[in-house]
């Protein structure tokens, strides 16, 4: 049945493409990478998450050659790629600006990297062709950069960065100049390329859902360091911190104090509301302080206590977030906390039972939320 | 009637202040020398009326014209002109083109002190400072003494009054013409393009030859007209600089004007002078457009 599942971070006898080995990079006073090690595998679509700043351009830039590591090393299929500059390395980086050479033709622009290396003629027209082809940019080879519209510069970007056949393609923010529409369907097809070519690709982006969506796994930055790099789901279903939690995608972050009790732990939270409790697998102590991290489409908001649920609290509609295909309740407690509950709007508009100011009853299963360390 | 107003202006301008010299000086060209004040025949008599106004127009004549081809000082002037220009204007770019790439290349809160200092030398009369080049060029100037005090020359060397002094004036009094339009072009490029380009397998050479260069082609056909042309009618650096070896028709001009005192002969030298100069004006204001064009 199926395919086998694609997964070499778990096979250690799998060789990465890509090592960072306690790799620091400073700029003066300012630490950009901060001690960071990492594994890339081949024919990994694998994605750098972060607010601006985090250092994840500054990891991509180190790749290309760009930016040079002030300590440790970075192997590229087991070999130092410290001393090789960037014109020699076998690795394509697509610009966030896309940088596409303006007085060139767009053909010109994909051959550009091919000439460079002094390939034939017809082979330079062969692949140029069939890069045309791939990106679906058979019509405007003639026309020069300023000529086309965004999205197939966009595509003029990628297929020059293709062209020379990487090891690894870098990209840049690929996405940012796109408009929401365009981004989602350039999202599959640059899956379906990356799917195609065999490429290594590692993205840039602070578009969590675009890291989601094509990444096979990805990297949570904040502050020059690597926080998470886990597959998608497992990022969201099990963020090993609260920074991750919170960046990526909707959460409610509950603070208490954990109680060691059968399966995992009772939280309390707040005086006068019930005691929670969450099954999980951290180490934790007597009384220590814990976040509970729960996202809002595994809250369940009822007119009537639930029965099924583990958790269940009280509280009043504050506010309804209606997102069409959604919507998201923010429900205060008695004691001003404020929990997020999504429902699927599986019934029309004006048969929804819940308005504002309605006594409501939350409730989730005592495996729903995520128990993390302060 | 405001839309009327804003096209007229500008021809309005062109007209009082290029046509009707323009015409003035037409004029002249193609009348007689005289013992007179002014120094020509004929003059236009507004009391004579009509038949005035025909006998003027049949006084006229293309003589003067004919005179300039008969004398190959002329044309050896307009020649050696030319040659000047061209040399004179390569070389800026030579020197120019780097100071402009230094300049976009600098930190940006150094750029407008640089600028600065690029256009400071305007701030002084232009003519205070040729002079100060004869100063520096002489047998006994600075250039010599300091030569000759570091021991790299025994003997001073001639250059005032050679033609590598009127080079050395032109590159620097136009300097700037040529820097300005090259670094507003280099200033605009995305630094990401030459990146791109090593990327993609380019030496920093290659890359340089390859984008750096064809991407501010139009600055730097704009700097070559922008020295080229004024250069070609340039008086005051060959005549205080150049000596007698150095023939370049603005110096024929002034000297027909003044020293001669045969306007109508002068006249005509500059009206050649205006006929070669709209070719390289022509082809200025076609680059210039094409840029626009691009931009827009």
């Amino acid at each position: 049945m199926g395919q086998t599942v694609f997964e070499p971070w778990n096979d250690p006898n799998e060789k990465p493409l890509i090592q960072f080995k306690g790799v620091t990079k400073r700029f003066g006073e300012f630490t950009a990478i901060d001690n960071q090690t990492l594994d890339i595998f081949p024919q990994e679509f694998f994605a750098l998450l972060g607010p601006s700043g985090c250092g994840k351009t500054t990891m991509m830039r180190m790749l290309a050659g760009f930016e040079a590591p002030t300590e440790g090393t970075i192997l590229l299929a087991g070999q130092d790629i410290a001393p090789i500059p960037p014109n020699k390395r076998a690795v394509n980086m697509m610009f966030q600006s896309y940088a596409l050479f303006p007085h060139l033709s767009v053909w010109d622009n994909i051959a550009f990297g091919l000439k460079r290396d002094g390939m034939a003629k017809q082979a330079i027209g062969d692949r140029v062709a069939e890069m045309l082809k791939l990106t679906r940019l058979e019509q405007f080879a003639r026309r020069k950069p300023h000529q086309i519209s965004g999205g197939q510069r966009q595509r003029v970007a990628l297929a020059r960065s293709l062209a020379k056949a990487p090891k690894l393609l870098l990209l840049d923010e690929p996405l940012g100049a796109l408009d929401a529409k365009l981004r989602q369907d350039t999202q599959f097809e640059l899956m379906d390329i990356q799917e195609k070519t065999g490429t290594t690709f590692v993205i840039v982006t602070h578009d969590q859902e675009e890291a989601m969506t094509v990444a096979s796994r990805v990297a949570v930055m904040d502050h020059g360091r690597i926080v998470q790099a886990d597959t998608p789901a497992r990022i969201y279903e099990n963020p090993n911190s609260v920074y991750v939690a919170d960046f990526i995608g909707d959460v409610t972050i509950i603070e208490g104090t954990a109680k060691r009790a059968a399966e995992g732990y009772d939280i309390t939270f707040a005086e006068g509301q019930p005691v929670l409790h969450a099954v999980s697998d951290v180490e934790l102590t007597q009384g220590q302080r814990c976040s509970l991290a729960i996202r809002p489409e595994k809250v369940s908001i009822t007119a009537e206590k639930p029965e099924d649920k583990r958790n269940t609290l009280k509280g009043k509609i504050l506010d309804i977030a209606y997102l069409g295909n959604l919507s998201t309740y923010h429900v205060e407690l008695p004691t001003g906390q404020i929990i997020k509950a999504q429902t699927a709007n599986t019934r029309r508009l004006s048969r929804r039972a819940l308005t504002w100011e309605d006594e409501v009853w939350l409730g989730w299963t005592d495996t729903a939320a995520v128990l993390l360390e302060q | 009637m405001r839309r009327a107003v804003l096209i007229l202006t500008p021809y309005l301008w062109l007209l009082a202040l290029f046509l009707v010299p323009f015409i003035i000086v037409l004029k002249i060209s193609l009348s007689d020398i005289a013992l007179a004040i002014p120094p020509y025949t004929p003059t236009l008599d507004f009391s004579e009326g009509w038949r005035g106004f025909k006998d003027f127009l049949s006084a006229l004549d293309f003589e003067n014209f004919i005179f300039l081809t008969t004398d190959d000082l002329y044309w050896k002037a307009y020649l050696s002109s030319v040659r000047i220009a061209l040399i004179a204007t390569t070389l800026t770019l030579l020197v120019g083109y780097p100071i402009a790439y230094g300049m976009a290349r600098a930190p940006e809160h150094w750029r407008a002190t640089l600028m600065l200092l690029v256009i400071l030398p305007f701030w002084t009369s232009f003519l205070i400072r040729v002079y100060s080049w004869m100063g520096i060029l002489s047998g006994e100037g600075y250039l010599n003494q300091f030569l000759l005090w570091i021991g790299l020359i025994s003997e001073p060397l001639t250059i005032l009054n050679t033609p590598v002094a009127v080079y050395i004036g032109i590159v620097y009094t136009y300097l700037p013409f040529m820097i300005l339009p090259i670094y507003a072009a280099l200033e605009r490029m995305d630094g990401s393009l030459l990146e791109a380009a090593e990327d993609l397998g380019c030496s920093r050479l290659t890359a340089f030859w390859l984008i750096t260069v064809p991407l501010s082609k139009n600055g730097i056909i704009a700097g070559c007209f922008l020295v080229f042309i004024p250069t070609i009618g340039e008086f005051v650096i060959p005549s205080l600089l150049g000596g007698s070896q150095t023939l370049m028709i603005g110096k024929v001009l002034w000297e027909e004007f003044f020293n001669n005192r045969d306007w109508p002969v002068a006249s005509a030298v500059a009206v050649i002078l205006l006929l070669i100069l709209i070719i390289p004006i022509i082809l200025f204001q076609r680059n210039e457009q094409k840029q626009r064009e691009a931009d827009g």
